[in-house]
């Protein structure tokens, strides 16, 4: 198997007199989120098609782990390969573990493993398998809809998962949890994936690379932290919007810009509260705990808490134990200097 | 009006037998057109669902079928097949045909098209698409369409007569010829029931089926 995954070699996609795609080249790195992002009509849903062919390129060459999709039948390859598209296409007329078992009853599997992997993946999307295995989709809410189309998409535990817009449809709180799960998923099923969107915040929460599309061409294609950094031209920087400087913060790890060397280093988060007034003080507001974030999360998150508490700096917990601290100092500079220029100031 | 409904039911009772046979014509006419509609005209429509050209060649025939009268149709075809059932099945096999052809190419083209979308994108073929997707959730339209046709055809039967193929038209025409309205009435309500009893039976076949099909979608899983 060859490290990538997929790749897009000098695609060119024409529709009679129109040309989809011009000039397409990029590499996807196995177990990686690449998405695709830009406006609507660029070509990134074209682009995805072109890997399960459900859509043909008109010259150059798209390999999947090194293979030329053109040399693969059509059917063995989409069976091969998880597919989520925005309208969810549930099969109204089966119950949810049949939709589900779709593709490995396609393959042949017997039913003894394809009810076990059911189950398996109604578990793994939250639904428990007893009360929502003999549902049928209209019995289901949008969100729950959905999580059944991701559970149908990897049923076959496939090396790939193409989505095409999966949380476009739904209310922003839904596509938020849904997002998050799906990253938690994601790190368990190490599955590449390719995820279109025309949403740039949904792309920089997903996606492990990003690839930018003008119409009919990829004009960036790079790391989340790269693209808010340098954004390759004036178009890539209208479509991520004024507030790069927040951007930058949602896509990188509070870890990233902590420091390490407090004086509240090594406590737990219950000793925090004897520590100093100020979060004596909000521990007694009701909260019970002072306020803290955790290493994981965004230090877009750290900001807001920072903003509504009354620290100077706000302590970072890592399993119930404090592993640094961050100011209003730090995050400002995460736009510019590195850790090490931070921690020398 | 009770009083003509009285003599009407008298004169099915006098004649209890001939009724019998009479209704026993009427409705295997009935029957057998409709068996052959269905088989050809749902043939017709997946047909027609698959190719553009057998599509517009499937909706005019079924349209001229429609539009020449039932009449018309045992006139023109009782020189090749003869006086008697035959030209009376013939005519109401070809009467029969659009309404299922129509609502079977609705019910599968009506089918959404992200789920069609998603069933390719997984890998189904075409066929797996039409068995297993496409015909299952067509079912209640295309049972809509057999149901209009059917009961359509329990009144086309009454001019099976015109061609000597019996039915309960004997009596009605008889009834007219004779200003006999007892008789008129004896053939003419016995015909209304038929019709709404064979759309109700339909209608719990449709039901059965239904929950059958989704049986059989976890047999088929089981296989």
């Amino acid at each position: 198997m060859s490290q990538h995954a997929i790749e897009f070699e000098n695609v060119r996609k024409e529709y009679g007199q129109t040309v989809a795609l011009d000039g397409v080249s990029f590499s996807v790195e196995a177990g990686t989120t690449t998405v695709l992002v830009g406006p609507s009509g660029c070509g990134k849903t074209t682009t995805m098609k072109l890997v399960n062919r459900l859509e043909d390129p008109t010259d150059g060459a798209v390999r999947f782990e090194g293979e030329d999709v053109q040399n693969v039948e059509k059917t063995s390859l989409r069976r091969s390969i998880g597919y989520v598209i925005q309208d969810i296409g549930l099969f109204d007329h089966m119950t949810v573990a049949e939709n589900v078992g779709t593709v490995p009853r396609l393959k042949g599997w017997d039913e003894d493993r394809i009810e076990s992997r059911v189950d398996e993946l109604l578990s793994l999307m939250d639904l428990p398998p007893d009360q929502y295995r003999e549902n049928y989709p209209r019995e289901l809410s949008g969100g729950q809809r959905q999580r059944v189309g991701v559970a149908r998409a990897l049923a076959a535990d496939p090396d790939l998962m193409l989505m095409d817009e999966p949380f476009g449809a739904l209310d922003p709180i839904t596509r938020d949890n849904l997002q998050d799960e799906f990253l938690e998923i994601q790190e368990q099923i190490n599955t590449t994936i390719l995820f279109v969107t025309h949403d740039i915040d949904e792309a920089l929460k997903m996606g492990d690379k990003i690839a930018i599309y003008d119409v009919g061409e990829v004009v960036q294609y790079d790391t989340p932290e790269n693209i808010l950094e340098n954004p390759a031209n004036e178009f890539v920087e209208d479509f991520i919007g004024s507030n790069r400087g927040l951007k930058k913060l949602q896509v990188l790890p509070v870890e990233d810009v902590m420091d390490t060397d407090g004086s509240l280093v090594g406590k737990s988060v219950s000793e925090l509260a004897r520590e100093r007034p100020e979060f004596e003080a909000a521990a007694a507001d009701g909260a019970g705990t002072p306020p803290y974030v955790t290493a994981g999360q965004s230090a877009e998150t750290a900001l807001s808490v920072l903003l509504e508490s009354d620290c100077d700096d706000l302590p970072v917990v890592r399993d119930d134990s404090v592993v640094g601290t961050v100011t209003l100092k730090h995050l400002r500079h995460s736009n510019g200097p590195t850790r090490e220029e931070l921690t020398h100031e | 009006m009770s009083n003509l409904l009285v003599e009407a039911t008298n004169y099915l009772l006098n004649n209890f037998d001939t009724f019998v046979d009479l209704l026993r014509e009427h409705l295997i006419l009935v029957l057998v057109a409709q068996v052959g509609a269905i088989v050809v005209a749902v043939t017709a429509g997946i047909l027609a669902t698959r190719n553009e050209r057998a599509k517009t060649w499937v909706l005019s025939s079924g349209n001229i079928s429609q539009t020449v009268p039932p009449l018309a149709v045992i006139a023109l075809v009782f020189p090749f097949v003869g006086i008697g059932f035959n030209s009376a099945l013939l005519a109401m096999w070809v009467y029969a045909l659009l309404p299922i052809i129509t609502n079977t190419i609705a019910g599968i083209e009506d089918v959404d098209e992200g789920t069609i979308r998603a069933a390719e994108g997984m890998g189904m073929t075409d066929r797996e698409i039409l068995r297993q997707i496409q015909l299952p959730l067509a079912v209640p339209v295309i049972f809509a369409g057999i149901r209009t046709s059917t009961v359509m055809n329990v009144g086309t039967a009454y001019l099976a007569i015109f061609i000597g193929a019996g039915g309960l038209g004997d009596w009605v025409v008889t009834g007219i010829q004779l200003f006999n309205t007892p008789q008129i009435l004896a053939g003419a309500i016995p015909g209304a029931v038929l019709a709404i009893s064979l759309d109700t039976i339909l209608g719990v076949a449709e039901r059965n089926l239904n929950t059958q099909t989704t049986q059989s979608g976890g047999a088929v899983a089981e296989a």
